[in-house]
């Protein structure tokens, strides 16, 4: 099951070919949902549920969809898991899916997900496809958590609802910066992470 | 077997929506209690707030069970209606009633120190969506212990700001009779409240949540005014 093929199918949407930096996919949610870092990994865990089954399924399925009907049956297959993760949460992380509220129906408009069936799910065996999908929803998680990291630390001075900036430093004059808590900052952030990985890797610089 | 043809199509998309259907049905159905149980921890704890209680989800039942000791619903005309399920009264439907129609919440709180308070709910409209919240006022009907508010939609760091425990504590203490006894409630004030017992701060950036929390505080504190007033002359 793990062979490198298949290892590299979870590995690479999280570095070289992230949805999020590299594909440019899901920035709306990613600007919306960073402002605390416990939404953020909740997001990116419901995400990846959703990537990785709705692949699956697809991918089950891809010998007997319909053409004509190929993008209602992944959309009703993707809407379908969305629901059932929002049911979930909705029962066993009441506050998180509260601070989630709209954002978490809208993974149904992730283009990732979508864009993950079409791209890949439709053309390739289950396992694959699953891996495809975790590795897809993980590369996004990633960005949101790192996102939500430096936007909770310098917006709220707290890291999962936990103070980390000493009470000496307010004293001091340190203040909270507002501008990290509005979504103009998660861009800002995202763009920073892009220009990174570029400097790093040459090769996904486009001309 | 052509997977192209019109009947295949059809009797495609017919079994997969019935699935669908079920399995959803099936989801929805067990989960229900469950979130139906969160809806209504969160509203204790709601209600708890006005009282400055910290609550979490595991001590907000038995939290509620120890300082709200009564639930009594009442009309516009201030006269107590027996035999109704108070607690799962729905504040925003009652308001779009006619005012005579209107059944109204009231929760009774004993707090530590020994003293009775009365907690009223709110319902209004903010900027994005709706507002909402609670307000306890102390055994005199006039002063306010303390006030909680929440909404669904407003703008992170500017609206959202009510929902703020720093903005709810200004509410303390405030008081929504003048000194002539003539019913004000609380005004929102932009550019700052002073020392005007019956107002204060709105949230700059956030005017028209602070004129929505401003009308929501007058509409319901006049909707329970007949009731006020005749606990507070007596």
């Amino acid at each position: 099951m793990f062979s490198k093929k298949n290892l590299k199918l979870v590995t690479d949407p999280i570095n070289k070919n992230n949805p999020i930096t590299v594909q440019v996919l899901g920035i709306c949610s990613a600007l919306a949902v960073t402002v605390k870092l416990e939404p953020a990994i909740v997001m990116a865990l419901s995400v990846t549920v959703v990537t990785g089954l709705s692949n699956f399924v697809i991918s089950l399925l891809r010998n007997t969809i319909p053409k004509r009907i190929r993008i209602i049956v992944q959309l009703v297959v993707i809407a379908t898991l969305v629901i059932i993760v929002d049911q979930f949460l909705k029962a066993y992380s009441f506050d998180v899916s509260k601070q989630l509220s709209v954002f978490v129906g809208l993974i149904i408009t992730n283009c990732i997900v979508m864009g993950r069936l079409e791209a890949f799910a439709m053309a390739n065996k289950p396992l694959p496809s699953l891996l495809d999908g975790i590795g897809n929803g993980l590369g996004y998680g990633a960005i949101l958590v790192i996102v939500a990291f430096f936007r909770e630390l310098f917006g709220s001075g707290t890291i999962l609802d936990i103070k980390v900036i000493p009470q000496a430093f307010y004293e001091a004059g340190y203040m909270n910066n507002g501008f990290f808590i509005l979504p103009p900052m998660a861009l800002i952030i995202i763009g920073i992470i892009i220009w990174l990985q570029r400097g790093k890797y040459k090769e996904l610089i486009e001309d | 077997m052509d997977t192209n043809s019109n009947k295949y199509t059809l009797i495609y998309s017919v079994v997969m929506v019935f699935i669908v259907a079920v399995l959803l049905t099936l989801v929805a159905l067990s989960l229900q209690p469950r979130q139906q149980q969160n809806i209504e921890i969160e509203k204790k704890r709601n209600i708890l707030a006005t009282l400055n209680i910290e609550t979490n989800a595991k001590n907000a039942e038995e939290l509620y069970e120890k300082f709200i000791v009564e639930e009594i619903a009442v009309n516009s005309l201030g006269q107590i209606l027996e035999n109704i399920d108070v607690f799962n009264i729905d504040m925003k439907a009652e308001l779009r009633k006619d005012s005579k129609d209107q059944i109204l919440p009231v929760f009774v709180a004993k707090t530590d120190d020994g003293n009775t308070q009365y907690i009223f709910a709110m319902s209004g409209k903010g900027l994005w969506g709706v507002i909402w919240g609670y307000v306890a006022l102390k055994e005199d009907f006039t002063t306010i212990y303390g006030a909680y508010f929440d909404h669904a939609s407003e703008t992170p760091g500017l609206g959202a700001e009510i929902a703020t425990k720093t903005y709810q504590n200004q509410f303390k203490d405030k008081v929504i009779f003048n000194e002539n006894g003539d019913f004000v409630s609380i005004k929102v004030i932009k550019g700052g409240a002073g020392d005007n017992p019956s107002a204060v701060d709105a949230v700059s950036g956030g005017t028209i949540t602070s004129n929505g929390l401003s009308d929501m505080l007058n509409t319901c504190l006049s909707a329970y005014l007949n009731f006020i007033n005749e606990n507070k002359n007596n």
